[in-house]
């Protein structure tokens, strides 16, 4: 009981941090606009529409957080995908980006499970080759980069009264909670995150885990990069880069621990909601770019001072 | 003898730092036009001092087994402040820079407190605190702009020969020996020599610096040696606030204004991470030093300088092509940074790589 309450803790915290943002926000367009803008299910819905793009990528950052590694690579994955997809266009749109996304985790998880080079320098590196092929593909001519009329569909058509991106977000995370708690490689992914040595040691692949989990993650980062360019109609060369911190801040504060192995899914669709909620109020409350940051990063601070300490180190 | 071997091994990433920048820079002087002169020099020194900077914050934290992810907003945060602080008369000069180098200290104890006190993995702490950093410089220059004192501006990014015509050290003009040899050492240089020299050094001859080394190998086999591992954390991230602090006043001087630049930041701790590991500072901890990261800065600045001087024309023209220069960049970048998986070819059992 008590240690279900531990792991519960992160989430109760960041869903009552949510309330009282809605609440401060609330009491701020009382006062100076006299509506309520907060708690209008049409804004919490814009809200959420909004929030699938980066609760996608939280979600891939989430299964290689839990293996105690991370993947800087996310920002030029993003682009990648969906800059190629464009390109490309017509029915192999999402395919090709999809493509992208696989490539990209196959080489971060051979370069992290075969060479054993720390994830967080070897996905930087990956990023920077990324980021370099785009600038290949795009300087010497301009491929096309509207998206496709189904990226489109899939970002911002409606069919069943919410929005298709909301769907694939729903889709996904069901699937990702079933792989996460109900098939063996979940366990191994909890596994290699406590310990990667007792993993290994019990005839299980950690190589493979470390693949998968990498190919995961970057394939979900490939899908939001495609679902942006959908909602904004156009791809472009920094398009990922303001998803990074943001996917790994919710990440942590929906109570995943960042050296791994331990964390659950429900966590960072919380932290997402957060992240995306506080960034609008403030900007809905006016607040200038430097307010925000401090915020921001002020809240973050007090979120993991409040649940995410760690141990004191006693011999 | 045997003395001096082990040395040599245990700073094996360190040489091999050294060799390639040396080889790249000869490389780089050689083909330019106006190679080996005292004029590419101070350019290629006033280029390359921010990053050296910011890398050798970069390298303390990571030593103790921590990282800094805060080393560019902290460098940001010194820029914009000098471009307010750093001007008007010399006493408010001085007062100026000594407060700007306060500030980085200060942001970068806060963030050792967070880490020491607060047990909050450096990782997502300095994520957080950086986005602070950034809020702060973004408020004090809304947008780029601001003053800097033209004349330390003037002589901090030249050689040192213009010290003496803009201050005036010598009331009969310089003597020969100043102007034939002193006077063409670049005033970056110095400065990076004397922050090594002065501040790092020294460092980590102390128990406390020592002891930085000691929470990076084994953190609860320090603490049984009855080692503060708590100062060795909080004296590294502060030393890491001061060196990013010498980086951003420096960029102030360098470029006249201040500027809250996000991309440029987190740019700059990118590369910070990546220089450290290049210049052979494991990010496991334990082992390094700010002299690598030094080297690992010079040697990314020396392969973008060498991309510049590609005969268009020649066997290695495509080299020059700018469109393919990032991608080149790139793939070195991973290529050196997967030279330390060498050992994973040496270990006899595989269950040392689990570490």
């Amino acid at each position: 009981m008590k240690a279900l309450a531990a792991i519960d803790r992160p989430m109760l915290i960041a869903g009552l941090c949510i309330v009282l943002i809605l609440f401060a926000g609330t009491a701020y367009t009382v006062t100076t606009q006299g509506t309520a803008t907060f708690i209008e299910p049409a804004y919490l819905l814009q809200q959420i529409k909004i929030a699938a793009f980066l609760g996608i990528v939280s979600a891939g950052m989430m299964v290689v957080i839990l293996l105690g590694h991370i993947d800087l690579s996310i920002p030029w994955t993003i682009a990648a995908s969906a800059m190629l997809a464009t390109a490309v266009g017509g029915g192999w749109a999402l395919p090709v980006g999809l493509g992208v996304g696989l490539a990209v985790g196959l080489v971060n998880g051979l370069g992290v499970a075969f060479l054993r080079v720390p994830s967080m320098i070897f996905t930087l590196g990956v990023n920077a080759v990324l980021r370099g092929l785009m600038v290949m593909l795009t300087g010497g001519f301009a491929p096309q980069s509207n998206a496709t009329g189904l990226m489109v569909w899939l970002a911002t058509g409606r069919p069943l009264g919410i929005a298709n991106s909301v769907i694939v977000w729903a889709l996904l995370s069901a699937a990702l909670v079933f792989m996460l708690t109900r098939t063996p490689f979940g366990r191994y992914i909890y596994a290699v995150g406590n310990r990667e040595a007792a993993t290994y040691l019990s005839g299980i692949n950690t190589r493979l885990v470390l693949i998968g989990s990498f190919i995961i993650c970057d394939v979900c980062a490939a899908l939001s990069g495609l679902l942006i360019a959908g909602y904004t109609s156009k791809a472009f060369q920094a398009m990922g880069d303001v998803y990074l911190l943001p996917a790994i801040a919710a990440v942590v504060v929906g109570g995943t621990n960042i050296l791994g192995g331990q964390g659950r899914y429900l966590g960072t669709v919380i932290g997402t909601v957060l992240i995306v909620l506080l960034q609008s109020v403030l900007s809905v409350a006016q607040m200038p770019e430097a307010g925000r940051q401090i915020i921001y990063g002020a809240v973050i601070i007090a979120m993991l001072l409040a649940y995410g300490r760690g141990s004191a180190v006693r011999g | 003898m045997n003395d001096l071997r082990l040395r040599f091994g245990q700073n094996l990433g360190l040489w091999l730092g050294v060799l390639l920048f040396v080889l790249l820079y000869a490389l780089y002087s050689t083909l330019h036009p106006k190679g080996w002169t005292v004029d590419l020099l101070v350019q290629n020194a006033n280029e390359s001092f921010a990053l050296i900077m910011v890398s050798m914050a970069q390298a303390v934290p990571v030593i103790t087994g921590g990282i800094d992810l805060s080393v560019g907003p902290m460098m940001t945060l010194v820029n914009c402040l000098a471009s307010v602080l750093v001007s008007g008369t010399p006493g408010a000069i001085v007062l100026g820079i000594l407060a700007c180098l306060a500030a980085g200290a200060l942001a970068g104890f806060v963030n050792g407190c967070i880490v020491v006190y607060g047990r909050i993995q450096p990782i997502i702490a300095t994520l957080a605190t950086g986005a602070v950093y950034i809020g702060i410089a973004l408020f004090l220059r809304p947008s780029p702009g601001g003053k800097v004192d033209e004349n330390l501006s003037w002589v901090a990014t030249n050689a040192l020969a213009e010290m003496d015509t803009t201050y005036h050290w010598f009331p009969d003009g310089p003597p020969a020996w100043f102007a034939e040899t002193l006077g063409r050492v670049p005033v970056p240089i110095v400065l990076i020599l004397a922050v090594v020299l002065l501040i790092w050094v020294p460092f980590r001859n102390t128990v406390t610096g020592r002891g930085c080394y000691a929470v990076g190998s084994a953190e609860g086999a320090a603490y049984m040696s009855g080692l503060d591992i708590g100062r060795s954390r909080l004296a590294a991230y502060t030393l890491g606030g001061l060196f990013a602090a010498c980086g951003g006043l420096y960029l102030a001087l360098q470029t006249g204004s201040g500027n809250a630049d996000i991309p440029q930041a987190g740019a700059y701790t990118l590369n910070s991470i990546a220089a450290v590991v290049v210049g052979g500072t494991s990010l496991y901890g334990g082992s390094g030093g700010a002299v690598g990261a030094l080297f690992g800065a010079l040697v990314l600045r020396a392969i973008s300088f060498c991309f510049r001087v590609f005969d268009s024309n020649g066997p290695l023209g495509f080299l020059s092509n700018p469109l393919l220069q990032p991608i080149f960049e790139g793939v070195i970048l991973l290529l050196a940074v997967s030279l330390g998986a060498a050992r994973v070819f040496r270990v006899k059992n595989r269950l040392t790589l689990f570490t």
